[in-house]
């Protein structure tokens, strides 16, 4: 079996005194959609967000026990150089308001300030625009400001600036939560294409959409992960009774 | 009966959505006399019809408010005019470039003050934007006063409100005692006139009052920025300088801008602090360590000793001149602000 391109080992995650994450073991091979769900307040998207140390942004949030990036351990990286290898996308769309289609997508490079050429430019904004199923739609108006595109095509355009990075693994936090059912659909087609260049984790508290597009699917309750399988074993035999309970909706 | 009990809850809850133009107000007393003679003795109708004048009422007292604004611009605008027309028409237009100001021989002309003041007040603006603007990230985005916490930055944010409230004779007083003789020790070293008082010292002083004005402002402003817009830069690897380089700033702009147009506002027209400290000479400053003399400080200054009808009244043609500065000032300002914001 091929080396795991993510690993977690006893990952505790705190905010203050409140236990959010607990005792978090996984393993998260190459190239494959990975659907973390869970009721509301379960620690989903806590987990998902120590992934690429988000959490940090809040004061009092502390973790314990390790993630593995190609083996490295996460906590030793700076976050800087951790975040250009992991990239998110939000529940809302939040292109940057103030920059044009263009310029969003290399916003990454913009804000490190990495210097590149007008040749380069070009193929980076086209390839990660071709990649997240918008330059067909956005090409004529790469000069003009994100926020006149629809919820949909703002989200895809927040996966493009994403992928303009060429991440190994690519956060997604609910990404069609704020979206309505067609745009929903293109996100969810997308996940399909994106997954034979990146790894994707993507948080949900929509069963079918996990259901829809994930190879594998981890069950979290209460902080805890409950379960971790293949989603179709997950759907149709799941071991554990909190899961049953979860997906036959005796609870959400 | 249906439109009775339909109408009052819109109006108890949505009061601003009640009296529309197109849409005439209920009016119960305005009934067909059948549908108000079943009603009549009605508290709940009674209480209606009394609510809605007082509506009326509250609406014709926001109006009056609005009118007196209004008519308190027009009326000082007036006042200066009819009070310059002596010396609008002794001096006309040339008024303006006029280099010379000399009471004895009965010659006034703006030009030495219109220099002053415009000079004192970008200098100023230049000296404290650095201020202004480290202060606003500070306490906007940097280190928030959030309520229980951070105590030394709910300290500086009262500061930087008390700033704003000390009376300005005492800043006057102020750099007259301290800053004026630092100023002359340095203006030695320097190999410069030793006046102390003069431009630079005014400026400095000035600088010092107007940051408050966009600090608070710069303040607010980057506070409201989205915290989806922040997540989203760090997620992409900036570093907290970056994400406030890139992501706040710019959508701050606007905001911040009209924090600096509130300050040279203020420093146009300060008057007492300047007066203190400029070292009043009636002449076009060579270098901003010369004294020199703005708009309010000459009329401070001299209205009391303006003996002839000509004097007082080109002291009050510079008071019109303060206001025309002001306002195109601001006129520009507002331009540049909607170019930001567009």
């Amino acid at each position: 079996m091929e080396r795991p391109v993510l690993e977690v080992r006893h990952f505790h995650a705190w905010f203050g005194n409140h236990e959010v994450v607990r005792d978090v073991n996984l393993s998260l091979q190459r190239h494959k959609v990975i659907a973390i769900m869970g009721p509301s307040g379960c620690g989903k998207t806590t987990f998902l967000r120590c992934i690429n140390r988000m959490h940090e942004l809040a004061p009092d949030a502390r973790t314990q026990g390790e993630i593995l990036l190609e083996g490295e351990n996460i906590y030793q990286m700076s976050p800087i150089m951790l975040r250009l290898r992991v990239g998110m996308v939000f529940q809302r769309p939040n292109p940057f308001p103030h920059l044009t289609i263009y310029e969003n997508v290399l916003a990454g490079y913009l804000l490190n300030n990495i210097a590149l050429s007008r040749t380069e430019k070009d193929a980076i904004v086209e390839d990660s625009l071709r990649k997240a199923a918008l330059w067909n739609e956005v090409k004529d108006n790469l000069r003009k400001k994100g926020s006149f595109l629809s919820g949909g095509q703002q989200q895809r355009l927040c996966i493009a600036r994403a992928i303009a990075m060429k991440p190994d693994i690519l956060l997604l936090d609910e990404p069609t939560s704020a979206l309505d059912p067609i745009s929903t659909a293109g996100i969810e087609e997308l996940t399909q294409e994106l997954k034979k260049n990146y790894t994707l984790i993507l948080v949900t508290h929509n069963m079918q959409q996990a259901a829809r597009v994930s190879d594998d699917t981890a069950f979290f309750y209460m902080g805890e992960l409950v379960e971790f399988a293949p989603t179709r074993q997950m759907f149709t035999a799941p071991k554990d009774q909190r899961t049953q309970n979860y997906i036959t909706g005796r609870f959400s | 009966m249906t439109r009775f009990l339909m109408a009052k809850p819109l109006r108890l809850s949505a009061p601003q959505a009640y009296p529309t133009t197109d849409k005439p107000a209920f009016r119960p007393d305005k009934l067909s006399p059948a549908y108000a003679g079943q009603h009549k003795g009605n508290s709940l109708l009674k209480y209606i019809s009394l609510a809605d004048r007082k509506d009326k009422l509250f609406r014709r007292v926001l109006w009056m408010g609005g009118l007196t604004i209004l008519c308190l611009v027009l009326g000082i605008l007036l006042t200066l005019i009819v009070g310059a027309i002596p010396s609008l028409q002794a001096f006309g237009i040339r008024f303006l470039w006029g280099k010379v100001w000399n009471p004895v021989n009965q010659v006034f002309g703006a030009l030495p003050f219109l220099v002053g003041t415009l000079l004192t007040s970008f200098l100023a603006l230049l000296i404290s934007i650095p201020f202004s603007l480290s202060i606003a990230i500070f306490l906007g985005e940097y280190f928030p006063p959030v309520k229980g916490r951070n105590r030394f930055a709910h300290l500086v944010r009262e500061a930087v409100e008390l700033i704003a409230g000390i009376p300005s004779v005492i800043y006057g007083f102020w750099g007259l005692f301290v800053l004026v003789p630092v100023i002359r020790k340095l203006e030695m070293s320097w190999h410069v006139l030793p006046y102390g008082v003069g431009i630079f010292t005014a400026s400095l002083i000035l600088a010092i009052m107007i940051i408050p004005y966009a600090a608070s402002l710069g303040r607010e402003i980057i506070a409201l920025v989205p915290q989806d817009l922040k997540e989203a830069a760090y997620s992409l690897g900036a570093t907290r300088w970056e994400m406030i380089r890139h992501v706040v700033l710019p959508y701050a702009r606007s905001g911040i801008f009209a924090g600096l147009l509130l300050s040279l506002g203020r420093a146009l027209g300060e008057t007492m602090a300047v007066t203190m400290v400029i070292g009043n000479t009636s002449e076009i400053p060579q270098s901003i360590f010369s004294p020199g003399n703005t708009l309010a400080s000459v009329i401070a200054n001299e209205f009391t000793e303006a003996a002839s009808r000509l004097y007082l009244s080109a002291l009050i043609e510079l008071g019109l001149v303060l206001f025309v500065v002001t306002t195109c000032m601001h006129l520009i300002g507002k331009t540049i602000i909607h170019r930001f914001s567009a």
